[in-house]
C-alpha cells in the first residue's frame, strides 16, 4: 500500500519557510503589551512568531487557533494583513503547531477575536512601520510621509513606490519600534477588517481536498479500534481475542490500562485492535469477547437522577448571589409564581468524530490531531507516555466540528499510548457509536424558580436554583458544587432589575465525564430564566417583550461587587466588559423591530416566542416563529437573532455562526437527549441521538448584527442559549402548552 | 477480484468483499474527500455517485460494485467548477466543511434529476445529509443558485 505524507514534519516555527534576509517578525522583537490582567495576551508576545515576509514579497501569517468552522483561520490572519497593508492574494496562512510561545491556543470560549484582535493588529502595524521606515530611509523623506498599502510603500508627494519585496531586507534591519510608536489604522482605512475575505479553506473544502484529523496519512501507519469499558470507571476482567485475530487485516491486540479518577483527559482504557485499515480494525473489535467489572457508576439511571436533581432544586441550597431579602418579599407577596425546569445530558456529536494519529519514536511523540487545544495535547500525551510536553509535537488539522469536544484530547492520548506499545504510527478514528457513548457530556440540570409579583405583575423577588453535576467533577471527582465560573454562565448574572434576588446551587455527583458544549451552562440557565420570565409575563397578561423590558429596568451596568456577589464575567474585567443592560435592551428592541413583533398576526397553531441572553460578553435576542399542526408536529418557519458582539471583524462568518447557532439551538431544544441505564449511555448514533436535519431547521434565519464600537466580544457560542426558550415560548403562544422539560419532541404539543 | 471505475480510472479490488466502499476509497485509494459520519447510512457525509446515483458509500459493500462507475467529490469536476461547487463557494456555504463533500455530491445528483427543484424538493432530497454546523439555509440558497446557472 502506498502512503503519501500529507503533513511535513516541521519543528521550527517558520524557519524553514524563509529565504535568508527575510523579515521574520517575532513577538520576541515586539514591544511587550501592558495588560497585566490578561495572561493570555501577555504570553502571546513571548516569544512567538505570527508573521513573516519573504524577500520575494510573499507574506506568511500563522494561524495559531484551531479552525472548526468559525473561519478563525482566515479572520485573524486577515487582521494582520490589513494592518500590514498587504495584498491578501499574496498572503499564505500557515497553521501553527502547539507551542506555549503563541499564547493560548485553546480555541474555546468564543475568545479568539476577543483575545487576539489587538495583538494581530499590532503585529501587522509593527511590520508596516518597519517597511515604511525602510522606504523613508531609501528616499530620504520622513517616515510619516510614507504609507504602506496594497503590498507596497507609497510616497504620495513624489509619486514614488517601493514594493514590499524591494523593502524587506532593509525593513528587517530596522530597529523594532516601541509600542508607543505604533499607530493602528483608522477603521475608515480598513480594507479587510469589517468586510471579510473568503475562507482560506473554501476551495479545498468544496473539492474534498481539505484535511481533517480523520484524513491524516503517515507512512507506516496502522489503524486502531478500541473497545472501552462500557461504564465509566469499569475495569477489564478478562478478554479473548482469538476470533478478532482471525479477521483478515487484523495485526494484533493491545491492552490500554484503565483511567483512574479524576478522568480529566486520560485515555479511558480497554482493548485495542490494530489492523491494516479502518474496516478491518472495526471488524476485529466486534469479535473481541470481554468481561468487564462495571464499578460504582453502574448505578447511574438517568430517570432516577432527573428526579433527584428536580427534588434538590426545590430545597434550600448554597447561596451564590443574594441581593435584598427574597424570603421576606416572598412571604409578604400577594402573588407567588413558581416553576421547575429540566434539561437532559447532551452529546457534542461533531460531524467528524474524534480522530488523531500519533507516532512515538525515541522518547518523543509527533501527533496530528483534530484538536481545539494543541497545548493540551502536548501535556496530555506527555503524561500518558511518560515524557515531557516539549517532546510532543502537535500538528493541528482542520476540525470537522468540535463544539468543545475536541478540547479534550483523550483520543490523542490513546493513539500515543498505542504507538509507544507497538512502535508504529497509530491512527485512532472513533466511530459515531464511540463518540456518543464516550463523550464528555453537556450536563443535565434541574432548576427551580420562584417569584413574588406585585399587583401590576412585575417581579419584586426572584429565587433561582440550579442543580447539576459540575464540569469540575471531570478534574476532581469529589467535586459536587459548581465553580463560580460555571455559575456565572446565566445563573448569577440574571440581569433583571428586581430588588430582591437570590441564586442558589445544589450538589450533584457525576456518573459520566462532564464537559463543556457550545455555550455550556448558559444553555440550561437561559432556558430556565427566559422561560420563567415568559411565564411571569403570561401570568400578568402582558406582552412578553414589553414585560421583559420593564423587568430589565433602565439601562445600567450591574455592580456585582456592591452586592458582594462573586461573578467571573468570562475571565474578563467587568470594567472593560460590563454587563450593560442598555446593550441588552438594544438587541431586544432591534429583534422586535426587525422581526415585526409588534404587528405579528399568528394564525391558529402559530406562535411567536422571544428570549434574550448575554453570554461570552455578547448580547443576543431571539424571536422564533413556530407552527404546531393538529397532529402536534412542530415547524419553525423563521428565527430572528439580533446580536451585539462589539465591532464585527468578518461579518459573513459571524453571521454564519449565528445561523448555525440557530440550528444547534433547535437540536438542543427539540431533539437532543442522552439517557443512561445501568451506567451505560443508551444512545448510539444519529438514529437515536437526533440532531437537526434540513427539514427540521428553521426555514429562515435572519441575523441582525449591531456593529457597535469598543471591544469585540464573542461569536461562536452566544447564539445558542436564547434559542430553546424562544422556541418554547413560541410553542406556548401557539398552543398554550408550557414546555418545562427538554427535549420538546418528548412532550405532547396538542 | 472486483473491477470497477473510480473517477474514470479502472481499479481492481481483491480485499474483503464485505468492506464498504467508503473505506476502500479512503484507506486504499487515499481519496479522503468522502467522509465518515455515522457508518450506517443516515448522515450523508460519505455520499458518492455510483452509476450516476447518489449512494452512502459507508453501507455499499465492495462486492456489489463489479463493473460500476464511482464518482467521488475529487472527481466531480476538473477545476472545482461544477455549478454546485461554484455556488457553494459563492455563497460561502461551509463552516467546518466536513459534511460538505457529501452535501455537494447529494446536491449535484438532485440537480441532475431535478434541474429546477422547489424548496420542498430540496428539503426532501437533502434531509439525509446532516450538517452539525447548521449550514442548511445556505445549502438551500446555493442549490437554487446552481439551478439558475444550469437552467
Ligand atoms: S457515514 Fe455514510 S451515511 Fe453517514
Ligand atoms: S459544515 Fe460542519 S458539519 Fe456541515
Amino acid at each position: 500500500m502506498s502512503v503519501e505524507v500529507r503533513f511535513a514534519s516541521r519543528r521550527d516555527f517558520l524557519g524553514g519557510l524563509f529565504s535568508t534576509g527575510a523579515l521574520i517578525l517575532g513577538a520576541r522583537n515586539l514591544p511587550a503589551r501592558n495588560t497585566p490582567d490578561l495572561d493570555v495576551t501577555k504570553s502571546a508576545w513571548n516569544p512567538s512568531v505570527f508573521l513573516g515576509l519573504n524577500t520575494d514579497g510573499s507574506v506568511i501569517i500563522v494561524a495559531h487557533r484551531s479552525e472548526m468552522g468559525t473561519g478563525i483561520r482566515t479572520s485573524l490572519p486577515m487582521v494582520v494583513a490589513d494592518e500590514l497593508g498587504a495584498d491578501w492574494s499574496r498572503v499564505r496562512v500557515e497553521q501553527a503547531i502547539g507551542d506555549k510561545r503563541y499564547g493560548s491556543q485553546d480555541t474555546d470560549g468564543s475568545q479568539s477575536i476577543r483575545d487576539f484582535y489587538v495583538i494581530m493588529r499590532e503585529t501587522g502595524a509593527t511590520a508596516r512601520l518597519m517597511l515604511e521606515r525602510a522606504a523613508a530611509a531609501k528616499w530620504h523623506v520622513p517616515a510619516a510621509e510614507c504609507r504602506a498599502d496594497n503590498h507596497q510603500v507609497i510616497h504620495a508627494a513624489s509619486h514614488r513606490t517601493l514594493s514590499f519585496a524591494e523593502l524587506i531586507t532593509a525593513a528587517a534591519a530596522q530597529p523594532v519600534p516601541q509600542k508607543s510608536e505604533i499607530v493602528l489604522k483608522d477603521p475608515a482605512e480598513f480594507k479587510y477588517i469589517g468586510k471579510g475575505v473568503p475562507s482560506v479553506d473554501l476551495t479545498d473544502i468544496c473539492t474534498g481536498r481539505a484535511i481533517y484529523g480523520f484524513d491524516v496519512l503517515v507512512p507506516g501507519m496502522v489503524y486502531a479500534s478500541i473497545e472501552r469499558p462500557p461504564v465509566l470507571g469499569g475495569k477489564l476482567k478478562h478478554f479473548d481475542d482469538s476470533a478478532a485475530k482471525q479477521v483478515r487485516g487484523v495485526q494484533q491486540t493491545v491492552v490500554i490500562d484503565e483511567a483512574k479518577p479524576p478522568y480529566a483527559f486520560q485515555a479511558l482504557g480497554g482493548v485495542a485492535v490494530i489492523a491494516d485499515n479502518t474496516w478491518a480494525a472495526s471488524q476485529g473489535r466486534k469479535k473481541l469477547k470481554i468481561d468487564w467489572e462495571y464499578g460504582p457508576h453502574a448505578i447511574f439511571d438517568s430517570g432516577a437522577y432527573k428526579k433527584s436533581l428536580l427534588e434538590a432544586a426545590t430545597k434550600p441550597q448554597k447561596v451564590v448571589r443574594n441581593a435584598g431579602d427574597v424570603d421576606a418579599a416572598l412571604s409578604s407577596a400577594t402573588k407567588v409564581i413558581e416553576a421547575s425546569y429540566y434539561t437532559p445530558l447532551l452529546a457534542h456529536a461533531p460531524m467528524e468524530p474524534p480522530a488523531a494519529v500519533a507516532h512515538y519514536r525515541d522518547g518523543k511523540v509527533e501527533a496530528w490531531a483534530a484538536t481545539q487545544d494543541p497545548q493540551a495535547v502536548q501535556e496530555t500525551v506527555a503524561k500518558a507516555v511518560g515524557i515531557q510536553a516539549n517532546d510532543v509535537i502537535c500538528h493541528v488539522t482542520l476540525l470537522g466540528g468540535a463544539f468543545g469536544r475536541k478540547s479534550k484530547p483523550d483520543y490523542v492520548a490513546e493513539a500515543a499510548i498505542l504507538s509507544k506499545k507497538i512502535g508504529k504510527p497509530v491512527k485512532i478514528s472513533w466511530t459515531r457509536e464511540e463518540d456518543i457513548h464516550f463523550d464528555y457530556f453537556h450536563s443535565t440540570a434541574g432548576m427551580y424558580f420562584k417569584a413574588a409579583v406585585d399587583s401590576s405583575g412585575r417581579p419584586q423577588a426572584l429565587l433561582a436554583r440550579s442543580v447539576y453535576p459540575p464540569i469540575g467533577s471531570t478534574f476532581d471527582d469529589k467535586q459536587r458544587y459548581s465553580d463560580t465560573g460555571e455559575l456565572s454562565l446565566g445563573l448569577i448574572d440574571i440581569p433583571f432589575d428586581i430588588p430582591n434576588i437570590r441564586a442558589e446551587n445544589g450538589p450533584a455527583e457525576a456518573h459520566v465525564r462532564i464537559g463543556w458544549l457550545r455555550s455550556v451552562a448558559n444553555i440550561y440557565h437561559a432556558f430556565g430564566v427566559q422561560s420563567f420570565m415568559d411565564e411571569l409575563a403570561a401570568a400578568a397578561g402582558q406582552d412578553p417583550v414589553e414585560y421583559w423590558l420593564a423587568a430589565l429596568g433602565s439601562p445600567r451596568k450591574i455592580d456585582f461587587e456592591a452586592e458582594k456577589t462573586k461573578y467571573e464575567n468570562y475571565g474578563k474585567s467587568i470594567t472593560d466588559y460590563p454587563l450593560d443592560t442598555g446593550r441588552l435592551r438594544k438587541v431586544v428592541e432591534v429583534v422586535a423591530e426587525r422581526s415585526g413583533w409588534a404587528n405579528r398576526k399568528p394564525a391558529k397553531g402559530q406562535g411567536w416566542g422571544f428570549a434574550a441572553h448575554r453570554s461570552f460578553l455578547t448580547y443576543v435576542a431571539a424571536v422564533a416563529q413556530v407552527e404546531v399542526d393538529t397532529a402536534g408536529k412542530l415547524r419553525i418557519p423563521r428565527v430572528d437573532l439580533a446580536v451585539d458582539c462589539g465591532p464585527v471583524i468578518n461579518p459573513d462568518r459571524v453571521k454564519s455562526q449565528f445561523e448555525g447557532a440557530a440550528v444547534f439551538g433547535v437540536s438542543v431544544a427539540v431533539l437532543g437527549e442522552i439517557t443512561a441505564a445501568d451506567g451505560r449511555v443508551q444512545q448510539s448514533n444519529f438514529n437515536d441521538y437526533l440532531v437537526a436535519r434540513i427539514n427540521e431547521a428553521p426555514s429562515e434565519t435572519h441575523v441582525h448584527l449591531i456593529n457597535t464600537e469598543g471591544l469585540p466580544t464573542g461569536a461562536g457560542e452566544p447564539g445558542v442559549p436564547p434559542m430553546a426558550p424562544a422556541i418554547c415560548n413560541a410553542i406556548y403562544a401557539a398552543t398554550g402548552k408550557r414546555i418545562r422539560e427538554l427535549p420538546i419532541r418528548k412532550q405532547r404539543l396538542t | 477480484m472486483i473491477h470497477l471505475k473510480v473517477n474514470g480510472a479502472s481499479k481492481a479490488f481483491s480485499g474483503d468483499p464485505e468492506m464498504p466502499l467508503l473505506w476502500y476509497l479512503r484507506d486504499e485509494l487515499l481519496l479522503t474527500g468522502s467522509k465518515f459520519g455515522c457508518g450506517i447510512g443516515i448522515c450523508g457525509a460519505c455520499t458518492v455517485h455510483v452509476n450516476g446515483q447518489p449512494v452512502r458509500s459507508c453501507v455499499v459493500a465492495m462486492s456489489s460494485l463489479a463493473g460500476k462507475e464511482v464518482i467521488t467529490i475529487e472527481g466531480l469536476s476538473l477545476h472545482a467548477d461544477h455549478p454546485v461547487q461554484l455556488a457553494w463557494a459563492q455563497i460561502n456555504v461551509p463552516q467546518c466543511g466536513y459534511c460538505q463533500s457529501g452535501q455537494i455530491m447529494q446536491a449535484a445528483a438532485l440537480l441532475k434529476s431535478k434541474p429546477n427543484p422547489t424548496a420542498h424538493d430540496i428539503d426532501e432530497a437533502m434531509q439525509g445529509n446532516i450538517c452539525r454546523c447548521g449550514t442548511y439555509q445556505r445549502i438551500r440558497e446555493a442549490i437554487k443558485a446552481a439551478a439558475e446557472v444550469k437552467a
